[in-house]
């Protein structure tokens, strides 16, 4: 395989310097986009536009954490794993934003239409779904959980193979009529899985044995 | 500079602005607030009008093309509904010819004002009729604050300024075969990025299609607008003329429409085409019959201001304009014919 690095330079203070990065650059966008909003400087609907902001960080935070392990092998830098966790963690936070927006803004804490939404609109449903897969893995990727949860672990953080496919079906699903843009985050997923079919093949065989048995 | 000829005779001194008035809807607005959202806009403007006869215009996002005042009939029914801030009726644009996101058209609209224009009005009329830019404006002008409702569940309050479609139509003299009027935006990837890729403005066919059956489109209420807050309309809001149809939803209202046909069969109408299950070819506002993929039971009223200063506020039927519309769909069942 061909790598522009030799195996391993990076150092444990790159890493460093790296997630550091990562965090000030996510905090920055999650706060300033509603800074931004609160002044009236983003868009003609600073609501549309927030909504759009916080979904699509998430979504793109989620496959840019299920880019880190190719990464990682491609250019053999063991230490760019660090980056998945702050990755994940700050997708679901984009989401949890996303959502709160929704809740907050734009229906206004009418809770008898939100609970309406998520029950008769699939794609709010299918975005909900997503939006608790991401949380729980959130919570279940504090070091003390990781080590309790012990091999549990790794077999309920592969759910996020779903998670980011349901957010897929509910971008493409919430458009009117543009679906290149979404089309091509799917798409983009489908790569990032196809990176790791003998994972997901295995993971599925052993499902269907499972269920055999 | 156009100025409206004066020996129309449609027009009567009442029909006259008084200065007084003039006067005083400029304070109304400054007391209302506007004067802070317009003024947002006063330097960009400047900018633009600068860059005028300039060598190549960047394509400035903030420089909009010069719109000229307009001499019209100011409106009556100023009735305590928060107008909707120009800055936002200007820069929150569905106009997928010009980019499929909100934001896009104030963007790549900026330098598109519609002159040289031609509108030709046809089929089942007695006198088919030309019209050139300068000829949008030659009949009396009145403004018409309207509630707009989009199908997307957000809602705003526009000065429109304009007149009756159905004093064009008359002036075009409609056969008694006509059953329907069929609308057409303009089809010039030159000036409408969107219409140039399908990767851009994707998702719906061009040229954009609209359709009203006739008593609908010879109803007092229904508009062709030439301008908004008592300018030309800028290229974003569909310059330089544009149907509005307030008991609709929004996408009905066809911007920058250079053919209007009479015709005795429902035309064919572009969301509806592009989504048949979810946008019908009457698309009246209605709270009882919701969008498949959401509710059209309230909607989100924008007026000004950041995060938090809209209102949820409940869809009233018809848009509000029952009291003048509901007689034409006596018996339809709107369910069916969403």
């Amino acid at each position: 395989m061909l790598s522009v690095l030799p195996p391993n330079t990076l150092t444990r203070g790159h890493a460093t310097v790296l997630r550091l990065c990562l965090h000030i650059v996510c905090c920055y966008w999650l706060v300033s986009a509603y800074w931004l909003a609160l002044n009236d400087a983003i868009g003609g609907d600073p609501v549309e536009s927030l909504l759009h902001f916080y979904g699509l960080g998430a979504l793109r935070l989620l496959l840019l954490s299920l880019l880190v392990t190719p990464l990682v092998r491609y250019l053999r830098q063991s230490r760019l794993m660090f980056l998945r966790r702050p990755l994940g963690l700050y997708s679901a936070a984009y989401a949890t934003a996303h959502i709160a927006v929704y809740v907050v803004y734009e229906l206004q804490f009418d809770w008898s239409q939100i609970f309406a939404e998520l029950i008769e609109r699939p794609y709010i449903t299918v975005g909900f779904v997503a939006w608790l897969i991401l949380v729980v893995l959130a919570v279940t990727s504090l070091p003390r959980l990781v080590r309790i949860l012990g091999k549990r672990w790794k077999q309920l953080h592969n759910t996020v193979y779903l998670c980011a496919l349901l957010g897929c079906v509910h971008f493409i699903w919430s458009v009117k009529a543009d679906i290149v843009e979404p089309g091509l985050y799917l798409f983009m997923l489908a790569v990032l899985l196809f990176l790791r079919k003998e994972k997901l093949l295995r993971y599925w065989g052993r499902g269907r044995e499972y269920r055999r048995r | 500079m156009l100025i409206r000829s004066k020996n129309n005779g449609a027009l009567t001194e009442s029909h006259v602005t008084d200065e007084q008035v003039y006067r005083q809807r400029r304070q109304l607005l400054k007391q209302l607030g506007f004067v802070g959202a317009s003024s947002l806009l006063a330097a960009p403007a400047q900018a633009g009008l600068l860059n005028w006869f300039g060598k190549d215009d960047e394509p400035s996002s903030s420089g909009d093309a010069v719109r000229r005042a307009l001499d019209y009939t100011a409106a009556d029914n100023r009735d305590g509904e928060v107008l909707t801030s120009e800055a936002k009726v200007t820069s929150y644009n569905n106009f997928y010819e010009f980019g499929t996101a909100k934001g896009n058209p104030k963007v790549y609209a900026s330098q598109f004002t519609g002159d040289p224009w031609r509108l030709d009005i046809g089929g089942l009329v007695d006198k088919p009729l030309t019209l050139g830019y300068e000829d949008l404006f030659q009949l009396p002008l009145e403004e018409r604050i309207y509630r707009l409702r989009c199908v997307e569940a957000w809602s705003m309050v526009v000065p429109w300024v304009g007149f009756p479609l159905s004093t064009l139509l008359r002036r075009a003299g409609v056969s008694s075969s006509a059953k329907y009027v069929a609308f057409q935006t303009l089809f010039d990837p030159e000036q409408m990025p969107g219409q140039r890729t399908p990767f851009f403005g994707q998702g719906i066919r061009f040229p954009y299609v609209e359709g009203l059956r006739i008593d609908e489109a010879m109803h007092p209420l229904t508009l062709l607008a030439v301008g908004v807050y008592g300018k030309t309309l800028p290229g974003q809001n569909g310059a330089p003329i544009r149907l509005v149809v307030p008991w609709k939803y929004g996408f009905k209202s066809i911007k920058s429409i250079v053919k209007i046909d009479l015709v005795d069969q429902q035309p064919p109408t572009t969301w509806n085409i592009s989504a048949p299950g979810e946008y019908g070819f009457y698309a009246n506002v209605n709270p009882k019959v919701d969008h498949p993929r959401w509710s059209q039971a309230s909607e989100r009223r924008i007026t000004k201001g950041g995060l938090g200063s809209d209102e949820r506020i409940p869809t009233q039927m018809f848009n509000g304009y029952a009291e003048d519309v509901a007689s034409l769909y006596q018996g339809m069942d709107l369910r069916q014919n969403y």
